[in-house]
């Protein structure tokens, strides 16, 4: 059978992302720091960082996301208990085992203990890198979190203009926050398509062409999402008697891709998603002219995504953002899958659920860890809960 | 000293208790008494944290501290924790997660009574001091989904390098200033008065004082004190609802009082079996303990000969050893500074050099971590804290595992193996320094 130009254009942009999130020796990023002398690299760890700032300093921010399923963690399992999730240990493995050895910095946000302790043992454990855990004010008025993050951030950029041993302008500032809210707005796009036809752009091919953006230079990623919008969309693919769902828990650990696949193959089309909220995390562009500084911070108060490792000041509004996910997108029903041992999703569920319920929305929950094999038990309850809406839902 | 018979089964068992440990108990028992009767007074209740406890701010305001994780320690020290627990993932808790939490919550939904037996009141303000913990903010937003009533949330920064600066106090004190003042004014009715706080603050450094000259006696060979065992009691009050005040000032004047009497006779700890005898081995201790079986745990230790002189879980609620004191001159700062310095806000090296020198410091055998199953602020990083203070003091270092409050997770028989195998390398240790000497 012949394939057709925009068939062929599809599958290649999907290799491309695919080998990208296989090669754990980060190879890409490699590449680009090779290729120009005083090039830098700076890691990240989940949920969000701004990334405009590593940019700004001319230097390549990088995702680490863990070792997913296919890393063999040796050295990393004696560093952490087993009651302790699996992330921080892959992170650890690919520290230890030299995969990371290019990286000349690290940040890792506000998210949990664990990986707040994470930052420690970096200073301890790779002294030559520059590492600093990222917070970020839980108090959202202008005035006290938004001077605090302000200064936060002009520390950040303080640090990363001594590392390039030049400051960082204003202006590449700005420069930096127009090419991302480029690349925001086509994630937004890409999150769009799915919402409207999901079988257009499956979610875990969807979640390769995303995760292509944690190596590769925001540029390169932005043109990636841009072939593939446009590829899929031309794409004349089959649409499936699936149930429509919205994904959340998978905001650090990630699944393992065959996760992913399973729940579509289970009939749950994922519509949204709470998957590498690096992204997305600012929900509408930032604006360019002005303080910069300011412009990022305001837009981190006021216009960024909802998740557990947020404070949410008013109860009324507590879980609204998941019934707001559903309503936008037609979903029928909420995927509670939390990584093992993960307190922000495990402690937070409960509360959403609640929320759920009031709201009539069905959910289901289970867990699992980046690297959790066997995806058996996980297709059979993501088909008995589509099972369930598709016969009983609105009965 | 008091001595009291307790009458048991049959045969009167005599228990030494100071008078630090009979005021201790009256003033607990009046605090649950105030909390309880609430109803009655028309007194009103902040709920608030160990971390980060404000609790000279919240006098100021004529408002009760109540503490869930004190709660959560009674009970399991009353052995009613793990049906609570199990309450709480009944009804959709995780089974990974907090046990402190699990226990408050479970305690709720059976009724919610204190450990006088009597019913806690809802509280009218939950004061989130957000310090050290990222639970706290969920555990927070589970009790205000609870009761509905008011929430403030005080951010604490992390101190990510191990240093605070002046961007994170003028955070806090901004928020302390425009968010957390004002609005327990509104709940409470009452105006803040700086100076009543300024008075407070006095009588809280008048008690840090004594707290740390009684944590330091632990230097003294044979130790006075165990300094994780006994300690837990011992930072209760000031941990608790009772710093800046006279009852606090009292209470630590006391005990001092009595540790120094110990040294100077030569005395060590006070265990629930009477004084300890002969100190074999000093321990510094990491993490938690475990409160379901807390005496049989203890036990485990005295029985051996083993003495903790000094702990981190005992920083938890301020490190006044290391120097801090609340400043009556800068009321609001010193709240900030508080709060960023207690130990779980601390970063890992910090607390690497911390327990480094409390084995130099306190001439201490080693180093041993109590690791709990539900608390990553604490256990996240610990093979590592081990690794790097044995590599720099050269004494041995152990790793048992357990928890805060779910009786599951302990199992007295693996904890007292470790413990004697533990016991017999730091004999080996001495003998390979004795032959080496």
């Amino acid at each position: 059978m012949a394939t057709s130009v925009n068939g062929s254009q599809l599958h290649h942009i999907v290799s491309r992302a695919q080998s990208l999130f296989d090669d754990l020796s980060f190879s890409a990023a490699r590449e680009w720091k090779a290729a120009a002398p005083d090039r830098k690299v700076v890691g990240y760890m989940p949920i969000y960082v701004p990334r405009e700032l590593i940019h700004a300093a001319g230097m390549l921010p990088l995702g680490i996301l863990g070792g997913g399923d296919q890393l063999e963690v040796i050295h990393g399992d004696a560093f952490y208990q087993s009651y302790i999730c699996r992330i921080p240990r892959s992170t650890i493995e690919l520290g230890v085992s030299g995969r990371l050895d290019f990286v000349d910095g690290m940040l890792f946000p506000s998210i949990c203990d664990v990986i707040r302790n994470l930052s420690g043992m970096w200073k301890m454990m790779f002294p030559q890198v520059y590492s600093r855990y990222f917070d970020v004010p839980q108090n959202y008025r202008d005035d006290i979190g938004g001077n605090y993050y302000i200064n936060e951030l002009a520390e950040l950029l303080h640090d990363l203009g001594e590392l390039r041993g030049k400051p960082v302008t204003d202006e590449e500032l700005r420069n930096s926050i127009a090419v991302y809210n480029e690349n925001r707005r086509l994630v937004r796009d890409l999150y769009a398509l799915r919402a409207e036809r999901p079988w257009q752009a499956p979610a875990a091919e969807a979640y390769l062409v995303l995760r292509a953006g944690m190596v590769l230079p925001v540029e390169q990623h932005s043109e990636l999402l841009r072939d593939y919008l446009a590829a899929a969309t031309a794409e004349d693919r089959p649409r499936r008697d699936n149930c429509r769902i919205v994904l959340t828990g998978v905001f650090c650990e990630q699944p393992p891709l065959n996760l992913i696949k399973s729940l579509e193959l289970a009939g749950c089309y994922v519509v949204d998603d709470d998957l590498l909220l690096v992204t997305r995390w600012l929900t509408s562009d930032v604006p360019v002219e002005g303080n910069p500084l300011e412009n990022l911070a305001l837009s981190f108060l006021h216009h960024s995504e909802s998740t557990a490792a947020k404070y949410e000041p008013d109860l009324k509004e507590k879980g609204q953002h998941l019934v707001r996910a559903v309503r936008r997108t037609s979903a029928e029903g909420v995927i509670f899958a939390c990584p093992s041992f993960c307190d922000p999703a495990l402690l937070d569920r409960p509360m959403l659920q609640h929320v759920l319920k009031d709201a009539n929305i069905p959910y289901v929950a289970f867990k699992y860890a980046e690297n959790s094999g066997q995806m058996q038990p996980i297709r059979e309850q993501a088909g008995t809960f589509a099972d369930s809406i598709k016969l009983w839902s609105g009965t | 000293m008091t001595v009291i018979a307790t009458p048991k089964a049959g045969r009167a068992k005599q228990v030494s208790k100071d008078d630090s440990m009979l005021k201790q108990k009256e003033m607990m028992a009046a605090h649950y008494d105030r909390l309880t009767n609430a109803a009655e007074t028309g007194e009103k209740i902040a709920s608030t944290f160990v971390p980060g406890n404000l609790n000279e701010l919240i006098m100021c305001f004529d408002l009760v501290n109540n503490l869930p994780e004190v709660n959560a320690i009674q009970s399991g020290l009353r052995r009613q924790s793990g049906a609570y627990v199990l309450e709480a993932e009944k009804i959709g808790h995780s089974e990974d997660v907090c046990t402190y939490v699990k226990s408050d919550i479970g305690m709720m939904a059976k009724g919610n009574l204190a450990p006088n037996g009597k019913r806690f009141p809802d509280p009218d303000v939950l004061l989130l001091s957000y310090t050290g913990c990222f639970t706290f903010m969920k555990w927070f937003e589970l009790l205000r989904e609870q009761y509905k009533c008011e929430t403030i949330m005080l951010h604490t920064p992390y101190m990510g390098d191990g240093k605070f600066t002046k961007n994170m106090v003028e955070y806090m004190v901004k928020q302390l200033k425009e968010e957390v003042i004002p609005k327990l004014e509104r709940v409470s009715g009452v105006k803040f008065d700086i100076d009543r706080l300024r008075e407070y603050l006095k009588k809280s450094v008048k008690a840090e004082d004594n707290l740390v000259k009684v944590l330091q006696s632990a230097k003294n060979k044979p130790s006075p004190i165990d300094a994780y065992f006994g300690g837990i009691y011992y930072i209760g009050p000031i941990f608790g609802a009772f710093r800046g005040t006279d009852d606090a000032i009292d209470y630590y004047g006391s005990l001092r009082a009595e540790v120094e009497e110990r040294v100077a006779q030569g005395k060590g700890p006070v265990t629930p079996d009477g004084d300890m005898g002969k100190e074999k081995y000093r321990l510094v201790v990491e993490g938690p303990p475990n409160y379901t079986n807390f005496r049989q745990f203890w036990k485990m230790f005295y029985d051996e000969g083993a003495v903790v002189v000094a702990s981190s879980y005992t920083k938890v609620g301020g490190v006044y050893d290391l120097g801090f004191r609340h400043d009556p001159d800068n009321p609001l700062e010193t709240l900030a500074e508080y709060c960023l310095g207690v130990y779980t806000n601390r970063n890992l090296p910090q607390r690497i050099d911390m327990l480094a020198n409390y084995i130099n410091e306190y001439e201490a055998d080693g180093l041993l971590i109590n690791s709990i199953k539900s608390c990553n602020s604490f256990s996240a990083g610990q093979l590592l804290i081990m690794r790097e203070v044995e590599k720099r003091t050269g004494k041995p270092a152990a790793f048992i595992e357990s928890d805060l409050v779910d009786p599951r997770y302990f199992s007295a028989a693996n904890i007292k193996n470790r413990l004697e195998s533990y016991f017999q390398m730091v004999e080996q240790k001495r003998a390979g320094e004795s032959a080496a000497a």
